[in-house]
């Protein structure tokens, strides 16, 4: 079982000074939060991608590439890479050199984005989201497993003896997790692949999630990679933690109020109560992890929401800090606990499999 | 018994919306016994907001939810607002899953405190339902002040839920078993060779 943090880079100004970071604070806080996942012990780092503002990170390679350079272990990955606007023979050849610079360290979650405007800006159209998710991620997959590609499809110019450069890492792609947020389509896509499946979860109830990843699951066995119980899902989370549960929750409710996504909506109790966030003691923040278990059996990857909403660095910072001290031992002991023989691991380059 | 779903906007109590609504609900049952649900939008008129911001229901919402969609049939009635239904009421019906009345019988009603609004029925409600592709019987029922006052006859308010209820009853009569709606899976072998079909 894997745990890690994912960011989505947004540039909310904090609602208890009313000023934004700056780009470069922004990009640069980034980098720091990375690195203190790998210091505390966390498995994985994962980067949003997003073109328009009030969001930073548009190049996800750079920024996980200057990440790999100053660390040893964590993977570094995204949520998600748009695979409907990317040009899949970029989103090739960027990740391998990644992969080969962070000596396999590499993965990515594949999603389409819901933006209309954006689509254009990159001569696409919304509208053929699903249909440019599955053509394109073909053509990805293709381009990462056969040398000297012939390839036509409907929505980029045809290719002839192509080979996509630099290769994977001793011939092994970077494993892929195929995001959605409820379209059966791309858990059929995931299942299809053998490729692991990532609810977001966040921000809505697990029911809307676990139909998704019942599908999933039962498409995967489906397709032969194994039972049910081995495909490879993995789930979002939102926490904030401190000693006491009072405090976090007065703590973070200026920043649960300023947020885009829950502002003038339920109260942070209702949300608490009714998705994935948690807000709370150590102690609370184990029990509703652990109580995804639960609802979706056991799962390969579990990555926390931890600094959006203008929350300071400096904040997010020690919120890793007891999430590594009081959190993480306690996750992985509970969760190891009573987990099948039969049940994979998280995905790991062989790389780095040690 | 088939399943009736009464959805009333009204916002007083008592309302004139619900009560033509209740009215409505009546009279249908009298013609064809029914299992009446009725819906008080006001009750959970926060939850509407919330889910609007949030992309999905209370408990107590959702709950409402499914009583409509599962239901046979539908009476909705509204006050009519600033020359249309109250934007509760469309609210209510900008949650729902745009395929989720597909079919389904309405009969429409509103109240107002004059009969000049009674044709909001027509220019607001009937094209509602007709984009979300629900069977609207042709009576829609409109409720003036005055109409509260009024004696019986074909043409009085009487009347006109009398007719309405029995269109209703007749399309409710008509609707063959409902089946659980499966959703369709397309294999992904199908979605990739789509892509592939060269026109």
């Amino acid at each position: 079982m894997q745990f890690g943090i994912f960011t989505v880079g947004d540039l909310t100004a904090d609602p208890l000074t009313g000023r934004p970071p700056t780009e470069r604070e922004r990009i640069k806080g980034t980098v720091a939060i990375a690195l203190k996942a790998e210091e505390i012990g966390l498995d994985v780092f994962a980067t949003g991608e997003h073109h328009n503002p009030p969001f930073v990170p548009s190049s996800p390679t750079t920024l996980l590439g200057y990440i790999a350079a100053q660390t040893e272990r964590i993977i570094l990955s995204t949520s998600t890479t748009l695979i409907t606007t990317n040009d899949p023979v970029k989103i090739a050849e960027d990740f391998a050199t990644l992969q080969q610079l962070a000596d396999g360290r590499v993965d990515l979650m594949l999603g389409r984005g819901n933006t209309g405007p954006v689509y254009p800006w990159f001569g696409q159209d919304i509208r053929q989201g699903i249909p440019l998710a599955i053509e394109n991620y073909a053509l990805l997959h293709q381009l990462w497993r056969e040398t000297n590609v012939n390839w036509q499809g409907k929505f980029r110019t045809p290719l002839q003896g192509f080979t996509a450069v630099p290769r994977p890492l001793d011939g092994v792609p970077p494993f892929v997790w195929h995001g959605s947020i409820r379209s059966p389509e791309i858990a059929e896509q995931a299942a299809y692949y053998g490729d692991g499946f990532f609810a977001n979860h966040i921000f809505w109830p697990k029911e809307h999630f676990q139909k998704l990843i019942e599908l999933y699951r039962t498409r995967y066995a489906h397709y032969g990679h194994g039972t049910p119980e081995q495909a490879v899902v993995g789930l979002g989370g939102q926490i904030y933690m401190r000693p006491k549960s009072q405090d976090a929750i007065r703590e973070f409710r200026p920043y649960f109020e300023n947020a885009p996504v829950y502002r003038g909506g339920p109260s942070l109790e209702e949300t608490m109560d009714q998705t994935p966030l948690t807000v709370g003691s150590p102690q609370e923040i184990i029990d509703k992890t652990l109580s995804f278990r639960e609802t979706f059996g056991d799962y390969q990857r579990q990555l926390f929401l931890l600094d959006s909403g203008g929350l300071p660095v400096k904040t997010v910072l020690e919120q890793l800090d007891i999430l590594g001290e009081e959190v993480l031992p306690v996750l992985r002991k509970e969760f190891a606990n009573g987990r099948p023989e039969s049940v994979p691991a998280g995905p790991v380059h062989p790389a780095q499999a040690h | 018994m088939p399943k009736l779903a009464v959805i009333s906007a009204g916002l007083s109590q008592p309302s004139s919306t619900r009560l033509l609504a209740d009215r409505l609900a009546a009279e249908t049952d009298r013609l064809l016994p029914s299992e009446i649900h009725v819906v008080e939008l006001r009750d959970v008129a926060g939850d509407i907001t919330n889910n609007m911001l949030t992309g999905y229901p209370s408990p107590a919402l959702r709950a409402e939810i499914e009583a409509v969609t599962g239901a046979d049939a539908l009476i909705a009635v509204t006050p009519v607002f600033s020359a249309s239904y109250s934007g509760l009421f469309k609210s209510f019906f900008d949650v729902l899953d745009t395929t989720a009345l597909r079919g389904k019988p309405v009969l429409i009603g509103a109240t107002g405190g004059s009969a000049r609004h009674s044709l909001a029925l027509e220019y607001a409600l009937r094209p509602l339902f007709a984009y979300l592709r629900a069977q609207v019987v042709p009576t829609a029922v409109f409720a003036a002040s005055e109409d509260w006052g009024s004696a019986g006859g074909n043409d009085s308010l009487g009347g006109r839920i009398t007719r309405a209820a029995g269109e209703l009853a007749e399309a409710l009569g008509r609707q063959p078993e409902r089946v659980e709606q499966v959703e369709v899976l397309i294999p992904f072998e199908q979605q990739l060779a789509a892509l592939r079909a060269r026109p």
